[in-house]
Order: structure tokens, then sequence, then C-alpha cells
């Protein structure tokens, strides 16, 4: 267990005033909030400890009890007397809606050691406050979400059932009520925020609800015109191809693309670009007849 | 409108141990928005977890409405950020694949 430098932590000199504390500590705090670093691990860290060094040094006796033993804190008889005498007093935070939310009990080995372990609690330490929020991810193929679909997952334990709606995006992140961290106090459950990572498995690719795909061309048809039978997220369908159709053409296909998040009877379009492919290989007959119609241009 | 929905505003005030004056703050400057329900004044419990984190930034860091406002702003601004960042990767996604 590392001997903690409560004072280091908040940037103040040993013999700084109540004062001066109390400023290093708001000055630190308003930078490292975890309402006003969400998603922040770090900044959370960071908080954690400079709530812990202000809880010590912001209280003269336990400033005083940390002053006297602080570094010596493995040898110190009376200081193991004082620490059964006392249950020291903490608060818990906790994240809201869409907040980083952590616990009193994340307190140091050192702080627990030193102070004990978890005691009363102070102010409003005795008031509700909601679980902290957990969050997972989730990978998913393509596929999968074409249709809204119902998945049972197991976290911690805990069985989740899951509608997953159909279009979700890469990167997407559901909040399921209720199934984060207990609350402390009777205070409500934290929520699970599950992140979706969309691999696609497909040969389309998919821009929100619109998909794309490339279909090649022989020269003949591109020139001619003609009907060939084309791939969609959902089958088949047959295209007629216009005469003298240029490389790069696009087409769109009104209504088969990707469900529209939400809106399932709702469907994006899928855009084919013609690719047109060249013959090789000719042989002498082929080369005669291309150089015809090159002497027609 | 469900009564279950919505939370009234003298019962937060006993939990959260706030004053009423707090509240109607808040919804001056239109960060939350009281209603009137059964001649009752009310708020969604949707609006629940963004008052609690106002209460924080009032008692946490000791800072007033207004000082509040700007954090919601800002913190919404990251949001919609993160929101078209995510959207750029995907997009970049799709460009990637054609590499």
């Amino acid at each position: 267990m590392d001997f903690v430098d409560y004072y280091k932590i908040l940037g103040v000199s040993k013999g700084a005033s109540d004062k001066e504390i109390k400023k290093a500590y708001r000055k630190l705090a308003r930078k490292y909030h975890p309402d006003l670093n969400p998603d922040n691990k770090e900044a959370e860290k960071k908080f954690k400890e400079i709530n812990e060094a202000h809880e010590v040094l912001s209280n003269p006796e336990n400033r005083e009890k940390y002053d006297k033993y602080g570094k010596d804190w493995m040898h110190g008889e009376e200081f193991e007397k004082a620490r059964q005498q006392q249950s020291y007093q903490r608060q818990q935070y906790s994240g809201g809606a869409g907040g980083q939310g952590f616990s009193g009990s994340d307190f140091s080995d050192f702080f627990e050691s030193m102070f004990g372990g978890a005691g009363g609690s102070s102010g409003r330490g005795a008031a509700q406050f909601k679980g902290q929020d957990l969050s997972a991810s989730l990978e998913l193929n393509l596929t999968e979400i074409y249709e809204t679909h119902k998945k049972v997952l197991t976290l911690n334990g805990q069985k989740i059932r899951l509608t997953i709606p159909a279009g979700i995006e890469n990167g997407q992140i559901i909040r399921i009520k209720g199934k984060g961290d207990e609350g402390m106090n009777g205070g409500p459950n934290g929520d699970l925020l599950i992140k979706f990572s969309i691999i696609n498995n497909t040969k389309f690719k998919r821009d929100k609800e619109n998909l794309y795909s490339t279909v090649h061309l022989d020269l003949y048809t591109a020139l001619l015109g003609g009907e060939i039978t084309v791939d969609t997220f959902d089958g088949k369908v047959k295209l007629k191809i216009a005469a003298e159709t240029a490389n790069d053409t696009k087409v769109k296909l009104k209504g088969k693309g990707f469900p529209v998040y939400k809106k399932e009877r709702d469907f994006g379009d899928l855009i084919i670009t013609y690719q047109i492919d060249i013959p090789t290989n000719l042989s002498a007959k082929e080369k005669e007849l291309f150089k015809e119609l090159q002497k027609l241009r | 409108m469900e009564k279950q929905e919505y939370i009234l505003i003298k019962t937060l005030c006993v939990h959260y141990k706030i004053e009423i004056s707090f509240i109607k703050e808040l919804n001056n400057v239109g960060l939350i928005e009281i209603k009137r329900f059964e001649n009752e004044e009310v708020i969604h419990e949707e609006k629940i977890g963004d008052l609690e984190k106002m209460i924080r930034l009032y008692h946490e860091l000791d800072l007033n409405i207004e000082g509040i406002d700007v954090v919601f702003n800002l913190l919404q601004k990251e949001v919609q950020l993160k929101e078209q960042v995510k959207e750029l990767q995907n997009r970049l996604r799709f460009y990637e694949d054609e590499l």
C-alpha cells in the first residue's frame, strides 16, 4: 500500500490554510468533476483522488492525524487505536442520467487503512443516490440488424432481454433503464449503456439507411443494352440496362436499402454503380472485328 | 399526460434538500420545464437525471444558475460533436473499405 500525499494531490503546501485547501479543491473539482467529464475514466480517477484528499485535509482532526502519522501509518500504535475509534464520514457520488458515477468505496487503500472502512455518511450522504451506470459493448453483423429482433444477454449473472431495433448504427449506444448498479439507500438503480459495434459481413456498403454496391457489366450489354439480375439485401431483382450505358453509371433502386432506424417500414435506397468489364485475351477474329468498328467511328 | 411520469416539485425539494426557488430559477432559464398537473407543479421523470446533475454542480462546485446553464450548453455541444465524430468515423469506414 503506497503512501498517498494529499497535499501534493491538491497542489498545496503542508502549511496551507483551510481557505487555501478549499480553494485548491474547488479549482480541481471544477476541472475533474464527473458531470463535466462524461465517459472520462482518467478524470473520474483524478476526482476521486482530490475528493479523498479534501475529505482528509478539510477536517482539522483528520488533517492532524494525517500529518502526525501519515507516513508511518504502518507503525503507529496510537494511530491504530484512533482508527478503531473512528469511522470516517464520507460522501457518495453518483452520476445521473448520462453521467459517470462512482462511490466512496473507491477511496484508496491508504484511506481505508487510516480512516477506516465505510462508516456513517456525512451531510447529504444519507440521501438516496442513483446506482452507477454500467457500460457494455455488443458486436453484431450487418445482416442481424436488417430486422428488429430480440436478444437475451447475460451481464454480471443477470439476464437482460434486449430489443435491437433494425437500422441501428455502428457506435450507437442504447440505454437500458435500471439495469446498472444498485442504487444507494433505496435510490434508483443505474442504467446499462450498450454500445453497438456493427460488422459488415456483406458485399454492400452502408451509409446510414442507404446501401451501395458495384455491378459488373460486360461490354456488349453496356453497349447494346439488355437485362441483368442483381443482388439486393433481401433478394435478387431484374434490371433493364439501357443501350450505351457508360462506365460508373449509377442507378438508384428506391426502397431497396437499409431500414431507417426506428422507422422500420421506411427503407433507404440501394445505389448501384455499373463497372464495365473490357474483354481480354481477344482472339484474332475479335481483334479484326474491333478494328472494323474502329474504322467506322 | 400520465400522472406516474411526473414528479411533484415539492417532493423533489424535500428529497434533494433544495429550495423551491432553485427549481423555479432553473425553469426560468429553460434548463428544466415545470408543468402543472392537477393544480400541482411537476417535472417529467426523464428530466430527473439532469436535475440531479444540476444540483450536484450547484452544491459541489458552487456554480450559480448562469454557470449551470453555460455548462449544460457546452455539454450538449460535446454530445453533438461526439455524435458528429461517430458519423464521420462511420463514413470514413465506408471509404476505407474501398482501399
